[in-house]
């Protein structure tokens, strides 16, 4: 029921098998033929540091207690575990569990990684911090740490993404950082992480990297997941306390795969759990709109790792879609790839369609609105649980913990337009669901970030949040 | 490690392409001029003609570079050219033709600029043969390490190709030592932490790194990044055994088409011109 850190503290040795037997702390650089580190050389000195600063702190009573101190007393961990006893009897009478990630502060999983990675970024003397975001949550989890901690901050994120999620563009800004809307190619995710490597390579002496996902070169993947272990750690307490035994099955949303390779760690050495992960099918994978990166990828190098890729014959990427900001990214974290292929984790797609369906039925049978990352996990659960208790003789000795990995304020106005809540302006039709004034004002704001930038790669000295081009020309 | 033409380990008497046209142009009593172009821009057609006439008007090595989705350490120059390239329906199979058309019309040495996933993609052997059959010299790949790359030894070994691997301002001394003892042809300096783009000044951590790789046993080192002006051609030709212009050629050829990029080739090889070029370096050979 203690997360990794404060197990450290309390001197106990985490629970599990023989680390050589386990699969839950692989530590890279390689996972299976996957992970590595496929980077120019300019940044292989600042993977070396990082790798070496990581390696230290991880065993560092100093640094765990200071973790272990910033999830209790700011993120408010432990999250809850939540038996979502209504949304269960649609999943053929299953138990499924809800792990509360939603209401960590800053409204999701993301925060346990950046905090992490500050840390580190202020152990390396740095005094800047740059991160990529494709739903905003993991810019806004940036900021809120770089506020936190002194640092300057600022987030590359897809003009198009800017556009989905403007309410998070204003979040990133009132909490101090710099948004830059990037406008190359697709002007999503993967958009936002090529820029944010340029803008790396020529500040990488002042500046970290806060890469938001367990994907990226060595020693990133392993690095993250350590961050987000407390997620799985926590589950894993939390059901046997609940139920006095472990669930049949874990289910998560995958984009990069951060979220569920955090709950997967709590379980991925206990051969009867079913493990279960949902990549975003878009439109459907038949149409080839979608996000579907183990589903129909094939291995290859993107941003740093070898992994299951997205991409056309000439290894060119193809753009993903998904009505999730979050999961719309071509590429998936290389130890999933790894999970994949030796079988321990099963990997499938969920349609924008069903996705939503789910999100809509968590609204209504449990008063939580999540995000619609987390809504494929939910949607996942319901075909996991009437698939389980297809044969069982009682179906609710079949349960399920499903990591609810973001709360969904930040998507209302996604999911107003997607039920048809608003009119032709945007405005919500009737009083039934009230967003306010959310649409006029974030889309206000995204607007005026939506300029055509240029090549900012030599870094912004000035940092005015009220500025309104924040590229460098 | 060693100052042989042929670079380490290699496995049989083999001529660099690469390190060819840099002793030419040493021979000729100056230092390589060495011009970056996309292929398939704006055109197939054109970014061969292009390439043509930078070979015509003083370079001694080509590089043609794939347009990719994801070029990270390009600038916006270079992104939009290959971007445009790309939309122009520019395929991979495409550079094995201009890459033939150049090398049958020139004595430049051809070599491809790459980001590893194409490579990748179509099989690093499969591709390699391709690349060799076509008259290519090898190929530079900014974003894969010697760590990385054993199929691209093993594959380049087969073909008889260069294998260009670049060392940074941030390289420690082990990096650089493992860099060039893995590379074959020269090693690419980068001269300044960051992505293409034509600066007004050369940063002056190029020549650390360049006599940082020559101490480490590198027989060529080449400078690239931000070079745009023959004074810039002038100052590094006084270190290293070769200039590496991109930016400023592709930004020519968007402008000014075939002509100005010629012109543009001519003008920066009059950088060599001036007698400049100090005594006190010892350039291997």
């Amino acid at each position: 029921m203690v997360d990794p850190a404060t197990a450290f503290l309390q001197g106990s040795v985490p629970e599990g098998s023989a680390p050589e037997h386990s699969l839950r702390h692989a530590p890279g650089p390689y996972f299976g033929s996957y992970g590595g580190r496929w980077m120019p050389e300019s940044l292989i000195a600042a993977l070396d540091e990082i790798e070496e600063t990581f390696e230290k702190a991880k065993i560092d009573p100093e640094f765990l207690a200071q973790i272990a101190e910033l999830n209790k007393n700011y993120s408010g961990r432990p999250s809850l575990l939540t038996e979502a006893k209504r949304f269960s009897e649609h999943a053929g009478g299953a138990r499924i569990f809800l792990k509360r990630e939603d209401l960590n502060h800053t409204g999701s999983h993301k925060i346990n990684n950046v905090l992490g990675q500050a840390l580190l970024a202020k152990r390396m003397g740095k005094t800047r911090i740059i991160a990529e975001t494709g739903a905003g949550q993991h810019g806004v989890a940036s900021a809120t740490a770089a506020a936190l901690l002194g640092l300057e901050c600022v987030v590359y994120m897809g003009a198009e993404d800017c556009r989905r999620q403007a309410l998070n563009v204003a979040r990133m800004q009132l909490l101090g950082a710099t948004v830059v809307p990037v406008t190359n190619g697709s002007q999503t995710l993967k958009d936002a992480i090529n820029d944010a490597l340029r803008d790396w390579v020529a500040n990488v002496e002042n500046t970290h990297y806060v890469l938001g996902t367990v994907s990226g070169a060595h020693p990133f993947p392993a690095m993250v997941r350590f961050f987000h272990e407390v997620i799985g750690e926590e589950a894993r307490g939390q059901i046997i306390d609940q139920i006095g035994r472990l669930p049949d099955a874990v289910c998560a949303c995958i984009g990069g795969g951060s979220n569920a390779i955090g709950l997967f760690h709590g379980f991925l050495d206990d051969a009867a759990v079913k493990i279960y992960g949902f990549e975003a099918a878009g439109d459907g994978v038949e149409t080839g709109r979608h996000a579907a990166t183990i589903t129909l990828g094939r291995p290859g190098v993107l941003h740093g790792a070898r992994s299951y890729l997205m991409q056309d014959e000439d290894g060119q990427t193809i753009e993903s879609h998904s009505i999730s900001a979050g999961l719309d990214y071509p590429g998936v974290g290389p130890e999933h790839a790894y999970l994949a292929d030796l079988g321990r984790v099963s990997y499938e797609a969920i349609t924008d369609v069903e996705a939503m369906d789910a999100f809509k039925l968590l609204c209504r049978t449990e008063g939580i609105i999540p995000a619609i990352e987390s809504s494929h996990a939910l949607a996942g659960a319901l075909k996991i649980g009437q698939r389980l208790t297809a044969d069982a003789e009682k179906p609710e000795d079949v349960v399920i913990i499903v990591n609810l990995s973001g709360r969904g304020d930040k998507d209302v106005q996604t999911a107003a337009d997607w039920f048809g809540l608003l009119d032709e302006d945007g405005n919500v039709k009737g009083t039934m669901l009230s967003t306010r004034s959310a649409k006029g004002a974030a889309h206000g704001a995204g607007v005026e970030h939506e300029k055509a930038q240029g090549e900012k790669a030599q870094g912004q000295e000035a940092m005015d949040i009220n500025a309104e081009d924040a590229s460098n020309e | 490690m060693s100052e042989s033409t042929s670079g380490p380990d290699a496995p049989v008497t083999y001529i660099s392409k690469s390190q060819a046209a840099i002793e030419r142009a040493k021979a000729a009593g100056r230092k390589a001029l060495i011009a970056y172009l996309p292929a398939g821009f704006p055109d197939k057609q054109t970014s061969i003609d292009a390439a043509i006439a930078v070979a015509r008007n003083g370079a001694d090595i080509i590089e043609i570079g794939i347009p990719y989705s994801d070029p990270v350490m390009d600038g916006s120059v270079i992104q939009a050219a290959t971007t445009q390239a790309l939309d122009n329906g520019f395929h991979v199979g495409d550079v094995f033709d201009v890459v033939a058309a150049i090398t049958a019309e020139t004595d430049a040495a051809v070599l491809v600029m790459t980001y590893w996933n194409p490579v990748m993609r179509m099989g690093v052997d499969e591709f390699s043969r391709r690349l060799a059959e076509a008259g290519g010299a090898g190929l530079i790949t900014p974003d894969l390490i010697p760590d990385e790359a054993s199929e691209w030894f093993a594959a380049s070994d087969k073909y008889g190709l260069d294998r260009v691997f670049l060392v940074a301002p941030s390289s420690t001394p082990e990096r650089v030592a493992k860099t060039v003892a893995a590379t074959r042809g020269f090693v690419y300096a980068v001269s300044i932490m960051g992505v293409t783009g034509a600066r007004s000044s050369v940063s002056s951590a190029a020549e650390a790194v360049v006599a940082a790789a020559h101490d480490a046993g590198a027989a060529n080192v080449c400078v690239g990044l931000g070079v745009s002006r023959p004074e810039h051609v002038r100052e590094i030709a006084a270190y290293a055994d070769g200039v590496i212009v991109g930016t400023a050629l592709v930004a020519a050829l968007r402008d000014g088409g075939v002509p100005a990029v010629g012109a543009l080739a001519k003008e920066l090889s009059s950088g060599f011109d001036t007698p400049s070029t100090p005594v006190k370096e010892n350039a291997t050979s």
